[in-house]
């Protein structure tokens, strides 16, 4: 990481929820070629906010799921500004489950303010649908590797960030929940979300210092570099068994 | 008469009519109207693929013509079994038989070792025009022995599915025939083999309920019918008119069952593109180890 300023915490979670950030959709083109979006939980619906699929990094198959804010108006209505719904995270889980069997590594790429917190949600169980999403990381025999570009935003990311490697880009965020929330229930105030922002320790450098990410990749994204760092990074993997790479990823969370 | 002549006769003229109007769904002349649009229009707009030039809908096709368009590289896989009558239903022998004169196949499914340029799969199309594509205890067979020898060849398999459901005429076998051929797919997918399905229209009924919904990737053409229940049963339940776009492809893959909806055209490129991805993966070759 280029360490040209001191940032505020309250600046990263600007810089994080940026409209600015780069497209999903534009990030999957320059990452992977052939890229094929695959739909639907196989069960009730398809949420837009979640984007899978299969393509190929530089020479290999790959599958991606990514969670989408969108671009326009209706797209961000539509994934309810990139938060997923339980018919995401089981599209998700459909498609993990599909890379192991073709044993293909899995890049998760989020960016979401936490999964919606919607009635016909609740309903469908999100608390569910993530609960298996991370259990279903927990065992994969294949590969994970997630990064982190925008808003990480509290169980609506861990349940695509239970990973072998979390990455995080430079103006990212990863939290238990938003400085607002946090405020407001820790001292009742949602207008002292600065001073949360500060002590909750959501910016990529005290995730690093923490252990909960491994790496910090500087913005803008070098999509041609990033994509030599997964290769790399999956052929590491990929030495190990399955088994081995399981109990790693165990111990990885266990040390928490 | 007895009334069991009586019933085989009345039979037979319901089975006659019903031929005959499969018979005439099989496009000919030089007119063509679309089923989906009801536009008309001159049979050379059809283009190489039979697809409503206006709305891209893909008419139906008997299973050899579908073969054509897939790959000239192909052997076909038990031609020789024979269909029996289970139920020693009146007229059925007659009407299988006429269905095998319409469609040049034993079942109303062809399967077969098929090239797609040099990509080996097992290859298994329904045919609409055979009794509707229903599933009778042949093409059950046909199908679970498709996956067994992809099993045990370590084949992708390639199956597309087209069926009104099951065959009536043969009763609780046909109904058997979903277990039979889901358990081969299990078994083909437990040995980490690929299986893509093609929904093409109409697949309903057991079909759908079984192996047409299993496959690891799932396509479906434009504006195909896919469901379970008809829709004449379901309105009659519910007492209401259903919206015209209910069962199709596009709906389907809203309600999340559908990966792609891939034009007719484009389908031979996307599968051979599928196939490539699915089965080239040095990862994979240490991961086995
Ligand atoms: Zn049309």
């Amino acid at each position: 990481m280029t360490n040209k300023e001191k940032v505020s915490a309250a600046e990263v979670v600007k810089r994080a929820r940026s409209d600015n950030k780069t497209d999903s959709r534009v990030m999957i083109k320059q990452l992977l070629t052939d890229f094929r979006e695959f739909h639907g939980d196989r069960n009730s619906a398809d949420d837009p906010a979640i984007i899978g699929g299969i393509g190929r990094l530089l020479d290999r198959s790959v599958t991606l799921i990514s969670t989408q804010k969108g671009h326009d108006v209706e797209n961000r209505l539509a994934t309810h500004f990139g938060s997923p719904e339980p018919w995401g995270y089981r599209k998700a889980i459909r498609l993990m489950k599909q890379a192991e069997l073709f044993c293909r590594p899995v890049v998760t790429l989020i960016n979401t303010p936490g999964a919606f917190p919607g009635m016909d949600a609740e309903k469908a169980g999100q608390g569910e649908a993530i609960a298996s999403c991370i259990a279903t990381m927990m065992n994969l025999k294949v590969p994970v590797i997630s990064l982190i570009f925008g808003e990480g935003g509290s169980g609506g990311a861990l349940a695509l960030a239970s990973s072998d490697r979390v990455w995080m880009t430079e103006h990212s965020e990863y939290a238990v929940l938003s400085p607002e929330g946090f405020a407001s229930i820790l001292w009742k105030d949602a207008k002292r979300s600065s001073e949360a922002a500060e002590v909750m320790g959501l910016t990529p450098a005290a995730l690093l210092d923490a252990g909960v990410v491994e790496q910090i990749l500087p913005e803008p994204l070098d999509l041609v570099g990033l994509r030599q760092q997964l290769f790399s990074a999956f052929n590491e993997l990929f030495a190990l068994t399955p088994d081995a790479l399981v109990e790693q990823r165990y111990q990885r969370f266990r040390k928490f | 008469m007895t009334w069991f002549n009586r019933l085989k006769d009345y039979s037979k003229q319901q089975t006659d009519k019903l031929l005959n109007r499969y018979l005439t769904q099989i496009p000919s002349g030089i007119w063509r109207e679309c089923p989906r649009c009801h536009s008309r229009f001159y049979y050379r707009r059809f283009g190489n693929f039979d697809v409503c030039p206006e709305c891209g809908y893909g008419f139906r096709l008997t299973a050899r013509k579908r073969l054509r368009m897939l790959t000239k590289d192909a052997v076909e896989w038990d031609a020789d079994l024979v269909t029996k009558d289970p139920l020693s239903f009146p007229g059925y022998s007659e009407k299988l038989q006429r269905a095998q004169k319409i469609t040049k196949l034993n079942e109303s499914v062809w399967t077969g070792l098929a090239l797609l340029d040099k990509r080996s799969v097992a290859l298994g199309i329904m045919d609409p025009y055979f009794i509707m594509g229903s599933l009778g205890m042949i093409t059950g067979e046909k199908l679970a022995r498709l996956f067994e020898r992809a099993t045990l060849h370590e084949l992708p398999v390639i199956l597309f599915t087209a069926s009104g459901g099951a065959r009536m005429q043969e009763g609780i076998h046909s109904l058997m025939q979903m277990s039979k051929v889901t358990a081969a797919v299990n078994r083909h997918r437990q040995a980490g083999l690929l299986y893509i399905v093609v929904l093409t229209d109409p697949t309903t009924g057991g079909v759908t309920a079984s192996f047409a919904m299993e496959a690891d990737i799932t396509i479906a053409e434009p504006k195909a019918l896919i469901g379970f229940a008809g829709r004449r049963v379901i309105e009659q339940t519910v007492k209401q008119k259903l919206p015209a776009d209910f069962q199709s492809a596009e709906q389907l893959q809203k309600n999340g069952f559908v990966d792609e909806i891939v034009p007719r055209e484009h389908l031979t490129e996307e599968l051979k593109l599928l196939l490539d991805m699915n089965q080239s993966n040095a990862w994979r070759a240490n991961h086995d180890k």
